[in-house]
Formats: structure tokens, sequence, C-alpha cells
């Protein structure tokens, strides 16, 4: 069934095609049809070694950037559509190709890897109080863990999860930390906004009776 | 994985059904346990991931199910100083923050024994637990921020990605013909080479040596050409010692240096100490 919807949507593509290509010209390129423009898009997903951003593929194929949003959008929508092993999505500023959660044992099973080591719960906590307060001071840290962290925030450091973002001009001039492009990767964030709002928490902390 | 389950199976060991509220402050293994060891007085402690004043308070309150906005403060403190005590019988380290909170703690509770001046400012007639309370919702607020992390990772890890494709950055292809082999089986015997001359190095004689060698020349051949002396040399640093060890032989009176013209070969000779005399009397004039 998903097999004949794909042969009707790519006749459809492709009339869409035959339709718009002649005289279309834009800026002198011979004009990419949605469905090649799809293609290539995906391909470069498929080859990139990280997060490629909709920007830099408009770049490489030099078409407008909204062209992309809506190609991309429509392979989303697609890779969903017949439950595909793999998933498009939009993860640290960037789109990339990945498997779906679910299948993890499988995967793991054929890989042959075990889950990699967790933070400990002192390394996350000091993670989500920067990635909430960034930039962030460690004395900072401290009022809202209320209680040191040197080697929490060392670990994060050493797993490139925050990167220090310069000093703030106050006594002593402490070193301030922000997350890292790798903390939405590994966090599966398209970019800080996504995080939930830190408010949104006052709830659960508050409800205790 | 396994903190996690850990949590779970003694969650119902607590005995009193655990609220709702206590089990959003549940991140991995964070919780620590007591529990009271069938009749006798002893305790049976789990000290969890838990590791902050802020934590031991948060989990204190859970435990006396009280509200946070109304925390019996006297009751409180008391159960956090016992769990210090605790602490501190079990060997551990209790950190220094531990004891700052219970002086806050102590100090928060003895201004709420004392009756409110009816006349003081608007701000001091706040609750004096009001900070408190504060600071540990805002703890806790991070908490669940944490769990939260927590668990986007813990799905994040069950995704995948495909692995690195080959490219010239990560696996230069080698394009190379039968002469490119050649010279570089050639670099690498030359580097062979240099090794071997490296070792000989190592094996250089010292300063004692070189002297003895010196005197020995001289003794027996009554007369040396420093020339002769400096070309058993092998190396540069031997040449150093080599030259040293006459300076040395010199400074004593050992030998002495004989130039018999101008530009001539300098013959060194066993000194006598009226020949050494003499030479130093030279030197002066």
């Amino acid at each position: 069934m998903s097999k004949a919807a794909k042969a009707t949507n790519v006749e459809a593509q492709s009339e869409v095609e035959l339709q718009s290509s002649p005289g279309d010209e834009i800026e002198g390129h011979r004009e990419i049809g949605d469905a090649e423009l799809k293609a290539i898009a995906e391909a470069m997903i498929f080859v990139a070694d990280e997060p490629v951003s909709a920007r830099t593929i408009a770049d490489v194929i030099k078409v407008d950037r909204e062209i992309i949003d809506k190609v991309l959008a429509d392979l989303v929508t697609e890779y969903d559509s017949r439950n595909s092993g793999l998933q498009l999505r939009e993860i640290a500023a960037g789109w990339q190709i990945a498997t779906r959660p679910e299948h993890h044992e499988q995967i793991r099973a054929y890989l042959k890897s075990r889950p990699s080591a967790k933070l400990s719960l002192a390394s996350l906590e000091t993670l989500a109080v920067i990635a909430y307060k960034q930039p962030v001071t460690v004395p900072e840290i401290l009022e809202i863990r209320g209680v040191q962290s040197p080697s929490a925030i060392k670990t994060l450091l050493d797993k490139r999860l925050i990167i220090a973002k310069g000093r703030k001009e106050t006594v002593g001039r402490p070193m301030m930390y922000g997350t890292s492009k790798e903390f939405l990767i590994q966090f599966g964030l398209k970019d800080l906004t996504e995080l939930p709002s830190i408010e949104d928490f006052q709830d659960l902390a508050g409800g205790g009776e | 994985m396994e903190d996690n389950s850990q949590t779970e199976t003694a969650t119902p060991a607590l005995g009193e059904a655990p609220t709702e509220a206590s089990q959003t402050i549940r991140v991995a293994n964070s919780r620590p346990e007591i529990t009271p060891d069938g009749d006798t007085d002893q305790l049976k402690i789990t000290l969890g991931d838990f590791e902050g004043p802020l934590d031991l308070l948060l989990y204190l309150i859970r435990q006396e199910q009280v509200n946070i906005y109304d925390i019996p403060i006297a009751r409180i403190t008391d159960e956090y100083l016992r769990y210090l005590n605790l602490m501190q019988e079990l060997d551990l380290t209790v950190a220094g923050d531990f004891l700052v909170m219970a002086a806050q703690l102590i100090e928060v509770k003895s201004r709420m024994l004392l009756p409110r001046d009816p006349l003081a400012e608007e701000e001091e007639m706040l609750d004096p637990r009001a900070e408190l309370v504060n600071r540990l919702l805002e703890h806790e607020k991070f908490k669940a921020a944490a769990e939260m992390l927590w668990s986007r990772a813990t799905v994040e890890r069950a995704v995948f990605t495909r692995a690195e494709i080959e490219t010239d950055k990560n696996n230069p292809e080698v394009v190379v013909g039968l002469f490119d082999l050649l010279r570089v089986f050639q670099e690498i015997l030359a580097r062979h080479k240099e090794e071997i001359l490296l070792e000989i190095e190592r094996e250089e004689i010292s300063m004692a040596e070189m002297i003895d060698r010196l005197r020995n020349m001289v003794r027996s051949a009554g007369e040396v050409n420093l020339m002769t002396f400096f070309g058993r040399a092998k190396s540069r640093r031997e040449l150093v010692v080599a030259f040293l060890s006459v300076l040395e032989l010199v400074r004593m009176s050992e030998i002495s240096l004989v130039q018999s013209e101008t530009f001539g070969a300098i013959m060194a000779r066993t000194a006598s100490p009226v020949e050494a005399s003499e030479m130093s009397a030279e030197s002066t004039q």
C-alpha cells in the first residue's frame, strides 16, 4: 500500500516537474525539480559527518533557503509516512539522518555496542544549571546546587558538553560556562529554546503537598 | 540502567508510600534511604548519590512528608543534625557545606522562636524560612531539569547515525608506484643508520676516562700531537670532552703544551714541575 502511495506521489511530482520546467530558469541555472532537490538534499544529509544546516544545503544547490526548508519538511513526512527505520530530524541547528530509538535493541545487538557511560547525578545537575543559566560562573552554580562541583565541571568539559565562555567582569574574574553544540547533539535538541522552560519545573517542585 | 532499577526496588522498602512529589525529585540513584531495622533501634542507611546539604534537606522534607512552604523548622533541623551525626559516626567526611547549612537552619530556628518586631519594616516581616524555601525550590527545579536531561540523553543514546564514511581525511588512499616504495624503503634504512649512530654516542666516554686516555698516551709516547688526540674523538661531544680534559690536565700541571712554531702542531708533554713554573712565568711576562 505504501508502495502504491509512493508511486502516485512520484508521478504527481514528475507532473509538476514537467509543467514547471519550460522557461522557468533562475539566475541561469538549470532548474532542478522538487523531486531531484529532495533527493540531493537527502543525499547531502546522508554523507554529512555532523548535522548539516538548511542554509548550507541551499548554498550548495544554489536555491533559496525557503525551498530547501519545504523540501526537508516533505522528506520528514515521507520518512514518517512509510514507517522508515530512519528518521530525518533537526538537531543542533542542522539536519541529520538517524535510526529510530524504538529499534535500539536490535541495532545495538548488531553493532555489538553497549550503552555509553552515563553522566553522574552531580554532573547532570551541574549541566542543568549551566544549560538554563548560561553563561554562568562556578560560584553561581554553587549557589544553586549548594555544593561544590569541580569534578562535575571537569567531566562536562572533558565530554565537550560545556565550553568556557570568557570571564565575568566581577571580583576574581571567574570563568563563565555555557553549553556546546555537542550538548545539543547528545540531548537531541534543535537549539536551546527547545529546552522546556525552567519555570515549568516549578509545579513539580512546589506541588509537594 | 542499574541506577534506575536500584531506585525502583528500593522505593517500596520505604514503607510509607512515597508521594508524587517524592517521585519528582528522584533522579537515577539520588535518594538515600534510612530504614529501621526490625524492632531494634538500629538504622540501616543507604546513602544514595545525594551529596549536598540541599539534597539532604529536601530528602528530609519528603521523608517527614511536610509542606515545603511550611517547614516545621525545629523538627527538620533536629533531623538534619541527627543525620550529620550519623554521617560522622559512619566516618563519612562531612563537607563544610553541610555544616554551613546546619548553622543556617539553627539560625532560622532561633529567629522563628523570637516574637516578631511589630515595628519592623515589611521586608523584615518576611518568614525567616522564606529564603531557605526559595533556595530549596530553586534547587529542586534544577533537579527536575537534570532528570529531564537524563531521560533525553537516554532516548538519544538509543538513536544511531551512520558510521563514518571513508574520506581522504580519515583514510588517505595509497597511490604509489614501485619507485615510491623503494624511496620510502631507503628512507627507512637511512633512519635506521641514524639510530645506530645514536647508540654509539650514548656509549661516549666520560671526562675521567678521557683524562686517563690522554695521560696514558702522553706517558707512553712522551709526547702527543693534540691533532692526533682530538682525531680519535668520534663525535662532537667527545671532542668537547677531549678538549676539556686537555685543559684540565694543563690546569693540574700534569702536562704542558708546546708549540714549536706559529700555527704548528701543538704537542702535549709530561710537565715537570719546573717547566710548569717556567711556563706560568712566561705567561705572566
